[in-house]
């Protein structure tokens, strides 16, 4: 891959992340509701002081001047203040931050480790019993949303057998050994609703990939040539079957994000997507437009990442 | 072994079928396809699912003749019995008749999204597909755009910035569904718009399409008499599977607190409602979820079936 291509492709994520914020700001613009409405119709501030609050944030400037000054702020890393917790909304972000990716991470890796094996052996006997089987629990592990897995994981294991614990602590008090194996009892859950939710809908994308790859002409040489089923399957056809999976395990980030929110909500997890949701029901909006930012943002990495991939695996996609 | 395999066990291809003896010549082809659905069993046994649900759900208010409101504070938190036949909430409401009313918004609501989603879908893969060159470009470069925003939190963002002037201008089911509605078929044409226009590119170069250039048809007539009708099949395919996403969308919603208001139990609500109470009422929680899976799996499993019917050369 020349790096002709990746400078190319950074600079092309620009245009993207500059549109995503003008979408953002037109959203924010367009609501209706008026930052400064309270002060308004509060009757102890005169008129003449909220107009001059007024004229001193901007709020009457022209709706593109009021953009730049808004773009200009977030890039300086100044994304304004919470109203609920009074705190600076990009350190509360990067508080909450790794908590997610964690989360985010241990669940994509738990889906690829649950999926390629089972959606690789499918493919090798389609039709067969084991193909039959998969194929319908991935059916309806994906028609499964996953706050309603979420709730039947803590009936099951909270509830009735009382093994996990039911919500997610950030104030473990102990320490050593023991805080790893708290920490790892109360992340199983949210990790195993996201992990096996995303495993679901990879597994048929996995099947489909290999089949396609099975049929063409250079595996049937390999097969030709005496080289056992199990070496053709592992050495020639999984490597290039797993170029378009590869792909699609980036491309899909929007919605393990989504996941995310929910899993956190449920869990009480302390991470972005719930500090999303309780920013929402407080009506915080800082906050909110600081992290629907920074979603956006994971998003066009994750699209800017899975790009660079695939000219890497696949080096007969030409560089554009 | 090249060619013989297909992605799902009960899909054919279209070919032989078609060349095989005089009484397979005579049908028709929605005949046709409903052979080909009809070997999907699970898509068959889904089908008859979906419509006693739905069944349930339009018969089920003049059968079932208790109130979704009705507060009985002798019965809180009650398990299924002869006179609750699923239970109770924590108000002594009647679950059986809130999960019924809860059905007719969700299906609405995944319904008029679908329609949205197909709609602008079309629209917009059918003006790229025809029209190529720099509208297909910007098109496709403003469908790319859109599928690389973040939808649950975009979706939240619009609700929770709108909801409130909605609700004072149409009331608040009227405002909050048509609200929902909106946003979910607005952020989900994408995948349509796609694959409508791949449909249009190579469909509109087939030679019937040219035949129809050559006796003189308007663009409009080819777009709606000879193309739009071919490219259809895997349109009803993906708007199934949409409806379903649809629904998961708005009981998302609704289970976040962002949905309707509590006085409107659409199931993902009832969820919410009932999920601080998984420990001592767990059928609360359980007839809920069980619902919106039981619709989603269904509603998936039948666009499973459709796509083997209607969409046989194309199977994930």
């Amino acid at each position: 891959m020349s790096r002709a291509y990746i400078i190319r492709r950074l600079l092309l994520a620009i245009p993207s992340l500059l549109a995503i914020s003008l979408i953002l700001y037109t959203i924010l613009a367009l609501a209706p509701g008026d930052p400064f409405g309270e002060l308004m119709t509060n009757p102890n501030v005169p008129p003449a002081v909220a107009a001059a609050l007024r004229a001193k944030f901007g709020l009457d400037d022209p709706i593109y001047l009021r953009y730049f000054h808004w773009l200009a702020a977030m890039l300086h890393g100044d994304w304004g203040f919470s109203f609920a917790s009074h705190m600076d909304v990009a350190t509360l972000i990067m508080q909450r931050l790794p908590v997610t990716l964690i989360v985010l991470g241990s669940a994509q890796l738990l889906a690829i480790l649950v999926a390629l094996p089972v959606g690789v052996l499918a493919a090798a006997k389609p039709y067969s019993l084991f193909d039959q089987v998969a194929n319908t629990l991935a059916f309806i592990g994906f028609s499964l949303p996953t706050f309603f897995t979420g709730l039947l994981l803590i009936l099951i294991f909270s509830v009735q057998l009382g093994w996990l614990p039911f919500v997610f602590r950030s104030d473990l008090h102990t320490s050593g050994l023991t805080w790893w194996w708290d920490e790892i009892r109360q992340t199983i859950m949210p990790v195993a609703v996201l992990g096996l939710f995303q495993g679901a809908s990879l597994v048929r994308y996995a099947r489909s990939s290999m089949l396609d790859v099975i049929k063409l002409d250079y595996v049937t040489t390999a097969r030709a040539k005496g080289i056992g089923a199990r070496r053709v399957l592992l050495k020639h056809v999984v490597r290039n079957g797993l170029i378009p999976v590869v792909t699609l395990i980036a491309v899909q980030m929007p919605i393990v994000f989504g996941g995310a929110i929910i899993t956190e909500q449920i869990f009480h997890v302390p991470g972005i997507g719930s500090l999303l949701i309780d920013a929402m029901l407080n009506n915080d909006t800082p906050v909110v437009m600081g992290v629907t930012f920074v979603f956006a943002c994971l998003v066009i990495l994750f699209n800017l990442v899975a790009d660079l991939l695939y000219v890497w695996l696949d080096p007969r996609i030409a560089f554009r | 072994m090249s060619g013989s395999i297909h992605a799902s066990p009960s899909a054919e291809a279209v070919g032989p079928a078609i060349a095989t003896g005089p009484r397979a010549a005579a049908a028709s082809p929605s005949r046709e396809a409903w052979r080909r659905f009809r070997k999907h069993r699970l898509a068959v046994v889904s089908l008859f699912v979906l419509a006693a649900i739905v069944l349930a759900i339009v018969l089920g208010p003049y059968v079932w003749r208790f109130s979704v409101s009705d507060i009985d504070f002798g019965a809180t938190l009650k398990g299924p019995s002869w006179a609750h036949p699923l239970g109770t909430d924590d108000l002594g409401r009647d679950l059986l008749a809130r999960l019924i009313f809860g059905g007719k918004i969700s299906l609405a609501v995944g319904l008029a999204a679908m329609f949205v989603a197909v709609f602008v879908g079309v629209v917009i893969g059918a003006v790229s597909g025809m029209a190529s060159g720099r509208i297909d470009a910007a098109l496709m470069w403003m469908t790319d755009m859109f599928l690389s925003l973040p939808q649950l939190p975009l979706l939240l963002l619009l609700i929770y910035l709108f909801r409130p002037a909605l609700k004072e201008a149409l009331g608040p089911q009227g405002g909050v569904f048509l609200l929902i509605v909106i946003v979910i078929g607005g952020l989900r044409w994408m995948p349509l718009a796609r694959l409508v226009r791949a449909q249009f590119l190579s469909i509109r170069e087939k030679e019937f399409v040219e035949a129809a250039r050559a006796l003189g048809a308007s663009r409009m007539r080819l777009v709606a008499r000879h193309i739009l009708p071919n490219a259809l099949g895997p349109v009803i395919v993906a708007g199934t599977i949409e409806v379903a996403n649809a629904i998961i969308a708005e009981s998302t919603l609704s289970f976040l607190g962002l949905g309707f208001p509590p006085d409107v139990p659409s199931w993902g609500r009832v969820l919410f409602d009932a999920k601080d109470y998984l420990d001592i009422a767990p059928h609360w929680a359980l007839s809920a979820g069980l619902a919106i899976f039981l619709a989603v799996l269904t509603i998936n499993f039948i666009g499973d079936g459709l796509r083997d019917a209607l969409d046989p050369r194309r199977v994930i």
